[in-house]
């Protein structure tokens, strides 16, 4: 005992914050030198976090008020007929790829955890191989696939005589979004299933349960947890994500590629500022919410 | 019949054997005929294949080819677990967490279409029957292991199932708590007169709750019988060991009596042997005066339990012998003891291996 506090203590009366250091009166001095030894551990974390972290956003808070408009830039983007469109479809998009991801997921997720068949372990690999992928590479794809000489429109054109493109639409966009969050989804739900008792799902067919309304009772109520924490970080990841978006076209009206075009070619900073503290606001406020809905699971789930 | 009690139906078990896709067999084939309105249980250590049968009958699980079930004269080998109409309780309840208490309880129900207002009335009726008056709202999570336990049973009786099948319901609670439960649900089990199939591993729970026992050992039947036959005539040494304690002695049999290291015993008939198997349950053997005794031993150790002692007699047999004497009677290590035995109490026991 005595010989783990002595270095600590050295350690802290030469250093950080040697007043902290001094035992109080009264108090134990062991208790205290304890105590300051954790202070001492989260500093690294505080001073990342104050210099990286708190003093740009304040910055970014500040150069958001600080053009013509002032502080009237942050309501700009909700009154601001273009802004308010892009702030729209962002949160649509987000949205319908969120849904659309669990859905996948959600299905792939059951299967895979519930079935062995040979190449199974191959699959998932496969699944979660894009999980590597920077956005630029996601587009990329998207672009082979759906894109002017991609892989649809030589179809389509070969069987229809028309040319279907659509690589550079906000669908392509949504398709790439979706090949982006799948992989982190199913691994979520099939850790999940995998945890579910399956006594539950026999339970319910002993009192005479088809197999569809044991999915609807037991296995996706059990799975809402999950849902909401893989689903949360679908949407957020929708919301922000930029490579593919900028890969496939400049001019799709997400929220991102509006930064970047105010930002870069306007070089209008106000603006720029308050969408990307308007960004982050609705972001972490669907966390917050999802959070909330499960009462603090969603962070030991994700 | 009245608004209770289910229609308890006959259980033929024909033929029917588990063999897993990994060859692995867990169940020999096995018949076994299940009276309407009998509490039958399976008993066994794990492993032995009393799960199994319960899950076949349960439709949990097929069995190999050519093996049968039938419900009354009705085949359900081809039927689903959700279409043959059981009740079952689970080692681990699996009681719905997104429901409360009385969603459980109504869940069977619902699914079968019946009507808010009957089902309300069902659900009272079902916490009236175990004894969870006040707890319809709560949640799942805010119920102790013996409250969840009657949840359990409520909701799979609730569906006036043919068959209750109950896989080891007692063993998560807590050894006082698994007393209590257990005679409750004996009086519950007879009041309703279902068929019930009740698998344990705990020959005490098997004993008060079983019209009949079936002792299954490495996915064979080992004996069938009434908790008395088991207990006082095991068929073989398998089931006088796993059922009760029991003294295995061995020695040859010469001319009705067996002969031990410490002297000999009578029995009431038996085939000379020039070495038998024989088993004698510790509470049979009185402690006597050597003087006269047949067999006499050394008392190795005495332990005080309260209702009994227990006392550890060597030199008698090749094994030292357990004895459950009164607990009044003044026994001390070292002294020498005579032993009787009633003819009666003395089972030979079939050779094996």
């Amino acid at each position: 005992m005595a010989g783990t506090a002595r270095p600590r203590r050295r350690l802290c009366n030469c250093y950080l914050m040697p007043t902290q250091c001094l035992p109080a009166t009264g108090a134990p001095t062991s208790a205290m030198s304890h105590r300051s030894f954790i202070w001492i551990c989260l500093l690294p974390l505080v001073l990342v976090t104050v210099a990286f972290f708190v003093l740009p956003m304040a910055q970014l808070v500040a150069v958001g008020a600080d053009g013509p408009r002032g502080a009237g830039a942050y309501l700009a983007i909700l009154t601001e007929p273009r802004y308010r469109a892009t702030l729209i479809n962002t949160v649509l998009l987000a949205t319908a790829t969120t849904i659309a991801t669990l859905m996948i997921a959600t299905i792939a997720g059951l299967f895979l955890q519930r079935h062995r068949f040979p190449g199974r372990a191959v699959l998932i690999a496969m699944l979660t191989f894009p999980l590597a992928f920077p956005g630029v590479v996601v587009g990329f794809l998207i672009i082979l696939l759906a894109g002017r000489q991609g892989l649809i429109g030589a179809i389509t054109l070969a069987l229809a005589g028309e040319k279907i493109v659509f690589a550079y639409s906000i669908f392509g966009l949504f398709l790439g979004y979706l090949y982006f969050s799948i992989p982190r989804v199913i691994l979520t739900i099939m850790a999940a299933v995998q945890k579910l008792d399956r006594g539950l799902e026999e339970a319910a067919r002993s009192l005479g349960a088809s197999p569809w309304a044991v999915q609807r009772d037991v296995v996706l109520p059990a799975l809402v947890p999950a849902f909401v924490a893989s689903g949360a970080i679908a949407f957020a990841t929708a919301m922000g994500a930029f490579g593919t978006a900028f890969t496939l076209a400049t001019n799709i009206d997400v929220l991102p590629m509006l930064i970047y075009t105010e930002f870069t070619l306007a070089a209008n900073f106000a603006i720029s500022a308050a969408l990307s503290i308007g960004l982050g606001v609705i972001a972490w406020a669907i966390l917050a919410l999802a959070r909330s809905m499960t009462g603090g699971t969603v962070a030991a789930a994700g | 019949m009245n608004a209770i009690t289910g229609h308890g139906a006959a259980v033929h078990i024909i033929d029917c054997g588990k063999t897993f896709p990994d060859g692995t067999q867990a169940l020999a084939p096995a018949s076994l005929d299940i009276i309407a309105g009998e509490t039958l249980v399976l008993l066994g250590p794990s492993g032995c294949g009393k799960t199994t049968m319960l899950r076949i009958i349960a439709g949990l699980e097929t069995p190999d080819a050519g093996g049968r079930i039938l419900f009354d004269d009705t085949d359900v080998t081809a039927i689903p677990i959700e279409q043959r109409h059981v009740g079952m309780v689970f080692q681990s309840y699996a009681l719905f967490p997104n429901m409360t208490v009385a969603e459980n309880i109504g869940y069977g129900l619902k699914i079968r279409g019946v009507g808010k207002a009957d089902r309300a009335a069902r659900i009272a009726e079902m916490v009236a029957l175990t004894n969870i008056g006040g707890l319809e709202n709560r949640r799942i999570d805010q119920l102790s292991g013996g409250q969840r336990q009657r949840v359990a049973l409520a909701r799979a009786v609730a569906v006036r199932p043919r068959v209750l099948l109950l896989d080891e319901p007692l063993t998560a609670l807590d050894a006082s708590l698994r007393d209590r439960l257990r005679s409750e649900l004996n009086r519950l089990l007879r009041s309703l007169g279902i068929t019930a199939i009740y698998v344990t591993h705990d020959q005490a729970e098997a004993m008060e709750l079983g019209d009949r026992i079936v002792v299954m050992r490495k996915g064979a039947i080992a004996q069938i019988g009434t908790p008395r036959d088991v207990y006082f005539q095991p068929q073989n040494r398998f089931v006088a060991e796993f059922v009760g304690a029991a003294n295995i002695v061995e020695g040859p049999i010469a001319q009705g009596r067996l002969s031990l290291p410490g002297g000999w015993l009578a029995l009431s008939d038996a085939a000379d042997a020039a070495a038998a198997v024989a088993m004698i349950r510790p509470e049979t053997i009185g402690l006597v005066a050597e003087g006269g005794a047949s067999l006499c031993g050394t008392v190795e150790s005495v332990s005080f339990i309260g209702d009994r002692q227990r006392v550890i007699v060597t030199g008698a047999a090749s094994k030292p012998l357990t004895i459950d004497a009164p607990n009044g009677i003044n026994v001390e290590i070292g002294q020498r003891v005579g032993l009787s035995v009633a003819s009666a109490a003395v089972r030979v026991l079939p050779k094996e291996d």
